[in-house]
């Protein structure tokens, strides 16, 4: 058994599990933050995708143990104030989401890309989400989702 | 006059807690304290007899409960009932031999799921190899290994089904063409896996969480599985799923063995289905080998066809196949006008995993078949592929129409449906963009593909795969019906809830609902609160509830609508009794009971139900009290399917015309979208952003089993694709940017809203069009598209074959 | 799908990493980014006694580009050499075949390190250090050894590096100015392995011409086209030497059959995307 301490959502959070226990599985069961879901443990579906130090990354290929020190952002956290990111804005306004399941890991690489690529083409958009599977919503309103927000969180002219 | 909201893109109620992570799914569940942990053994053999188990490691591992075998299934639980007559023993899990590799074998219940799957590989299960066979065609030879040795045959069902004097069409036909196509197997892996927790009590009563779908008539057959009365069995479906497809129908034998488990472990157990173990058995869509005929004039008119199917069911017949071959009995004939047609069809069994509907259940089959035979037909006989279909289309005027099979086409206007297609894809311009490619000696493609979108399952169809003497017995009961409910309040303050028994799986239910209640009550769909959680024990249901078909856009929606209405009439029942003026002078307009000529006192919603829930001495005499209205909606065109086979498998019809242009890298044979055109009759669209997500899904799902996803065995029947490594799910990357949807509006003289389903939608029709695109880029080489999936490497091996000839 | 148990540490020096390999004899595994190494453990294909984690070893993280050699600490992120000005100046080969390696989740993770000792011979960084003449460097409890890509990869998935040791950098030769390159691959899916991909370099210097060639996913290993180099280098940059280079490269490598494609297949594509990333080379190559 190991002691994990981390930032989670800008809070100080911890915990005591198994150095073999996976970060998602940590998040949702330890930290209660189901928000991230799993979807394949294996790297491909990007369901799990979290931001670590500031970078997407999955945390079902992340020991809990290796999170250690480290300042996490799940979708939990997201929000501001009590209201949505202009990208959870724009998913909701363009239809990026049906049953939701891809959701959570789709924002924080989207929220991701568009950090290295405030202006991404649709080309670059689609190529940004690849990272992440969906089953329901063709990503056609999810390319839109996030070329709409790239539009809403540029800097203001003047 | 108050806003109508049914038909605008009206956002999701649903977003907010998915975009925020506060959503609640099947895995986010703990719906009650200690609950305990499955994993699952299975086995690594094809086919093997199962000689025994050594469980005693298992059981004395750190945080061990409870291991039960297929020992404990065969001694505590009945098979399921199968679709077919033949004796097909199918168990929750292998009790005598594994008829396929990932069939469980063994359940570990533990502490947590890293110390279940510890003492999972420690259960030892003594087996004895058997030989396999994967291929249909070859399990049906005489010296192939027999799966279920007491039916002696790996021959679930066969069925010849005669329409019309299909023989006299081919005497008399002017061209007959004959073709073999194989359609692969593949699901819909929703990136949500099964999820079950089960909670068997001392009081007997034993209760299930899972993202179940429906239909709901695996509750009783479940029930009957773990022998308890159905009114002890409660199915619990959480308000979020992630995604099903048709694919979480087929999740009912687990439950069966998960809360088998927890019954032995005394102790709630909670099973997550891991990706591996759903690719290796969850479920699928059958891989068919079909061979198809069509008979026509040289004028292009059909007379008639005959399609013989081998459908690939797997290891055993799970319900509700043999779907795969008759779900679409009624619209078999598709949008065309011919009459005369045999059907034969064979279930197969053999060593790969279960199958069950898959969006588009069976459809996509039919139609990658019947419209390759029509650009086929168009070759042979010099006619535009267009024009060949338009000379064989039903016309607007035959509708309703009955199919020779039995299907009722409640509405449509095909041709103009197909129209609009075409013009939207400058078809013509395509063709003269074609010809300059290829004259520059590149492969270009244009491909069109017509369906019939059947929506609202009638559960007689699938009587369709037993014999009609079999039938006609005196003790056997027909089946018939598609029934959904709704119970809509209204609160002492005036607001409203809707409660339904659905299962959706992204559908966006609750937004849907708040539009149509808000629509027929006069109100904002904020003033609706919708609560669509089914739970067997409170909830109106029947056994063809659920949320598959595409039933909502219709036998749902109607049901909303028609509680709406009951409600609404009540209230100005309620109204007029109050304003001491009859009914009839008195009419519910913009969310009040207002005389229907001059002036007078109107009373809205709220005043109306403050009196109602205050007073109900102010009610009319005979009025029941409380402000509430439960409507059962049932398709009265849901019939038992008759003695000739006859059989409206489906209660909606709606039509689908799309155009494909695709051009062939000559290097890499890679196939490249360069537009699609997809327009939909589906009725009344509720929901017009709702909709249209449904056709971009439904659309990747097509080209994934096209291009992409395929569950694949060596000939010995390993598994090769259990990862998503192996089993290619499409990206952004590959889902095409060059898509565009429009709407034809036929509606539905069968619903109160004129709405159809349409959540199946092109995943039924990309693999056709794709498929025809392909093969008229790849014409000049002589190829046709017979065999799916078009990978790059298959493509190529063909192209390279037809150069070399 | 969770990983087995093992004992974890986490050391913050590289001589705490050898010892500890060194005291499990075997039965330890080292982490890097775990993009390939906790999918394994995952599905328990790997279940190792131990696990030693270099990411907390804070040395092994660098770029660095001195005389003509631009060297990477094992653990630099792939995330890293994408964004990296230097990577960008000096080697932009590196640089385009890393927007090949997965999707940009992965890289945030992956390490340089991790993607040459995992040796998948349809990884891209693989190929990259085949082309480009680098080198790695590996130390183990008897000390420091360098290897050329030939005496480093083996086979499938198999290095010549020894259980207690840790490749600890890769070398790579700084591309001369003005030099040309392309990465041509072939997946299936964005983001996927490729089922093949070529990594060209080509530069002129001295009145003649220098070509570079590697495959991934053609083969066992990462196969260098030395003889399509030659072709280049004796006969010129034009079209017909690109065509006779590139039918030598589908005589040259020695692909198999899987799941995706079939050894044809691979072996044609190999001459298709030679040709495709000489062509793209020829036009990036300035002087
Ligand atoms: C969805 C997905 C897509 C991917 N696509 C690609 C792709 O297209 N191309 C590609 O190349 N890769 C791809 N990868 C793999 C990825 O690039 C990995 O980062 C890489 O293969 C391994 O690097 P790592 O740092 O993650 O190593 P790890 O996974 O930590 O380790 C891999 C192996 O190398 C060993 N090892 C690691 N570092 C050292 C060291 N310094 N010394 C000795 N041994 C060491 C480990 O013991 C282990 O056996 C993909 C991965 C995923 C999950
Ligand atoms: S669960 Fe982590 S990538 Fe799928
Ligand atoms: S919205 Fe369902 S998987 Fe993306």
């Amino acid at each position: 058994m190991a002691d994990v301490r981390l930032t989670v959502n800008g809070a100080a959070r911890e915990g005591r599990c198994e150095s073999r226990k996976l970060l998602v599985d940590f998040l949702r069961e330890d930290l209660g933050l189901t928000g991230t879901h799993v979807g394949c443990e294996h790297g491909i579906c990007g369901a799990c995708t979290v931001l670590v130090d500031g970078e997407a990354a999955r945390s079902c290929l992340m020991l809990a143990v290796q999170a250690d020190g480290a300042d996490i952002t799940t979708v939990e956290g997201l929000m501001r104030d009590g209201r949505l990111h202009p990208l959870q804005e724009a998913f909701r306004e363009h239809h990026g989401l049906q049953c939701g399941f891809c959701t959570p890991g789709m924002l924080l690489t989207a929220l991701d890309l568009l950090r290295v690529n405030p202006a991404p083409s649709e080309d670059e958009v689609r190529e940004g989400i690849s990272a992440v599977l969906c089953r329901c919503t063709g990503y056609h309103g999810i390319v839109k989702a996030v070329r709409a927000a790239a539009v809403a969180l540029a800097p203001k002219p003047g | 006059m108050s806003e109508r909201w049914i038909g605008k893109s009206v956002k999701r109620v649903e977003d907010f807690r998915l975009l925020t992570g506060r959503g609640t799914f099947i895995d986010d569940h703990p719906p009650v304290g200690n609950v305990h942990h499955a994993a699952i053994v299975r086995s690594r053999h094809a086919h093997a007899r199962i000689l025994g188990y050594d469980v005693s490691k298992a059981l004395a591992a750190d945080g061990v409960v409870a291991v039960i075998t297929g020992e404990d299934v065969a001694k505590e639980t009945k098979p399921f009932a199968v679709g077919v007559t033949t004796p097909v023993h199918y168990y929750c899990a292998a009790t005598d031999k594994a008829r396929f590799v990932g069939e469980p074998v063994a359940v570990v219940v533990a502490r947590d799921r890293y110390l279940a799957e510890d003492a999972a590989e420690l259960v030892e299960v003594a087996y004895e190899p058997l030989p396999a066979v994967i291929d249909p065609e070859k399990a049906l030879e005489p010296d192939a290994p027999v799966l279920h040795e007491k039916a002696g045959t790996n021959l679930a069902g066969h069925r010849r089904l005669v329409y019309g004097d299909p023989d006299r069409a081919f005497r008399e036909a002017e061209v007959v063409l004959r073709e073999r196509f194989r359609f692969p197997k593949y699901g819909s892996t929703p990136i949500e896996t099964y999820g079950i927790i089960a909670r068997w009590e001392l009081d007997g009563v034993c209760t299930v969480w899972s993202n179940f779908m429906g239909p709901f008539i695996m509750h009783p057959l479940t029930a009957r599985v773990l022998g308890l009365a159905e009114n002890k069995l409660r199915f619990i479906v959480p308000p979020d799923i992630g995604g099903s497809f048709g694919i979480k129908t087929s999740i009912y034998p687990y439950i069966a063995l998960i809360a088998l488990a927890s019954k032995h472990a005394g102790v709630p157990v909670k099973w997550i289905e891991d990706r591996r173990e759903h690719l290796l058995a969850s479920s699928s869509g059958t891989d068919r080998i079909a061979y198809r005929e069509v008979a026509a004039k040289t004028d292009g008119t059909v007379l008639g066809m005959r399609f013989k199917w081998l459908d690939n069911v797997g290891g055993y017949i799970r319900s509700p196949e043999p779907g795969c071959s008759f779900r679409p009995t009624g619209n078999f004939v598709g949008p065309y006008r011919f009459q005369h047609l045999e059907v034969d069809a064979s279930v197969v069994m053999t060593n790969k995993s279960l199958t069950g509907p898959n969006r588009g259940y069976a459809c996509g089959h039919l139609y990658f078949e019947t419209e390759g035979m029509m650009d086929r037909l168009a070759e042979k006989l010099g006619l535009d592929p267009v024009e060949l279909r338009r000379r064989n289309l039903l016309r607007p005027e035959q509708f309703p129409y009955r199919t020779p099979t039995g299907g009722y086409y409640d509405s449509g206007d095909y041709p103009a449906t197909l129209d609009k297609a075409i013009g939207i894809a400058r078809y013509d311009e395509l063709r003269r963009e074609q010809a300059k490619a290829r004259a520059a000696g590149r492969w270009f493609g244009i491909g069109v593909a017509l369906a019939v979108d059947p929506s609202v399952s009638n559960m007689g169809y699938v009587a369709t795969a037993l014999d009609p003497q079999f039938r006609a017995k005196p003790e056997y009961l027909p089946k018939s019906g598609a029934v959904d409910s709704a119970t809509i309040k209204v609160d002492p303050l005036g607001r409203v809830t809707a409660i339904l028994g659905t299962t959706p799986q992204g559908q966006g239910h609750q937004t849907i609902v708040a539009q149509i209640v808000a629509d027929e009550l006069g109100l904002t769909p904020d003033d609706v609160t919708v609560v669509d959680e089914m739970d067997t024990f409170t909830r109106v249901w029947s056994i063809s509830s659920g949320t598959y078909s595409s039933r909502f856009g219709s036998v749902g929606t109607s049901a909303v609508a028609l509680a709406a209405r009951k409600l609404r009439a009540k209230l100005v029942d309620y109204a007029a009794h109050l304003m001491e003026r009859p009914v009839a002078d008195v009419e519910f307009r913009d969310g009040a009971v207002r005389p229907r000529a001059g002036k007078g006192p109107s009373y809205s919603v709220k005043d109306l139900a403050g009196r109602a829930h205050w007073n109900t001495e102010s009610l009319p005499e005979g009025m029941e009290p409380g402000l509430q209205a439960t409507a059962v909606f049932g398709f009265t065109v849901s019939k038992a399917v008759d003695a000739e086979d006859r059989v409206n498998s489906s209660n909606t019809y709606g039509f689908i015309a799309e155009v494909m242009a695709v051009e062939v890298d000559r290097q890499t044979a890679a196939i490249r979208i360069l537009k699609y055109v997809t327009v939909h009759d589906a009725g009344t669209i509720i929901n017009p952003m709702i909709a249209e997500g449904q056709i971009y899904g439904g659309a990747l799902h097509g080209l994934g089993g096209a291009l992409y996803e395929e569950l694949k065995y060596d000939e010995d029947g390993q598994f090769l694709t259990g990862t998503f490594m192996d089993y290619l799910v499409p990206t952004a990357s590959e889902a095409p940017a060059e898509i565009e949807i429009a709407h034809v509006v036929s509606p539905s003289p069968l619903t109160p809203l004129g709405s159809k389903g349409l959540g199946e939608s092109s995943s039924m029709t990309v693999p056709a069009v794709i498929a025809n695109a392909v093969s008229d880029a790849l014409a000049p080489l002589g190829l046709r598209i017979t065999e799916l999936p078009m990978t790059p490497s298959s493509l190529w091996h063909l192209i390279r074959d037809a150069q070399k000839t | 799908m969770k990983p087995a148990k093992f004992e974890y540490h986490a050391p913050s020096t590289l001589d705490e990493a050898i010892a500890l390999l060194v005291r499990y004899g075997g039965d330890a595994k080292v982490l890097a980014g775990g993009q390939s190494l906790v999918p394994l453990l995952n599905f328990r294909l790997a279940r190792p006694a131990a696990l030693v984690d270099l990411n907390r070893i804070r040395a092994l993280a660098y770029i660095r580009d001195e005389n003509g050699l631009v060297r990477f600490g094992a653990m630099t992120r792939q995330r890293t050499i994408e964004f990296s000005p230097v990577v960008a100046r000096r080697l932009p080969l590196l640089r385009e075949a890393t927007r090949w390696v997965g999707h940009l989740p992965i890289r945030s993770r992956g390490t340089i390190g991790g993607s040459i000792a995992h040796a998948d011979p349809s990884a891209e960084y693989p190929a990259v250090l085949t082309a480009l003449d680098g080198e790695v460097v590996a130390r183990g409890p008897k000390g420091e050894r360098t290897l050329a890509p030939a005496a480093l990869f083996e086979t499938y998935l198999t290095t010549t590096l020894a259980a207690d040791e840790v490749l600890t950098e890769v070398r790579l030769p700084a591309m001369p100015e003005g030099a040309g390159w392309a990465f041509e691959e072939f997946a299936r899916r964005h983001g996927d392995f490729a089922i093949v991909g070529v990594a060209a370099a080509l530069w002129r210097g001295g009145g003649r011409v220098t070509a570079r060639l590697a495959t991934a996913g053609a083969g066992p290993v990462p196969r260098r086209l030395s003889e399509c180099e030659q072709i280049l280098e004796r006969d010129g940059l034009g079209d017909a030497a690109i065509e006779a280079a590139a039918r030598r490269a589908s005589e040259l490598v020695e692909p198999d059959t899987d799941l995706h494609a079939s050894a044809d297949y691979r072996r044609h594509l190999a001459g298709v995307l030679t040709a495709r990333a000489l062509r793209r080379a020829r036009e990036t190559a300035r002087g």
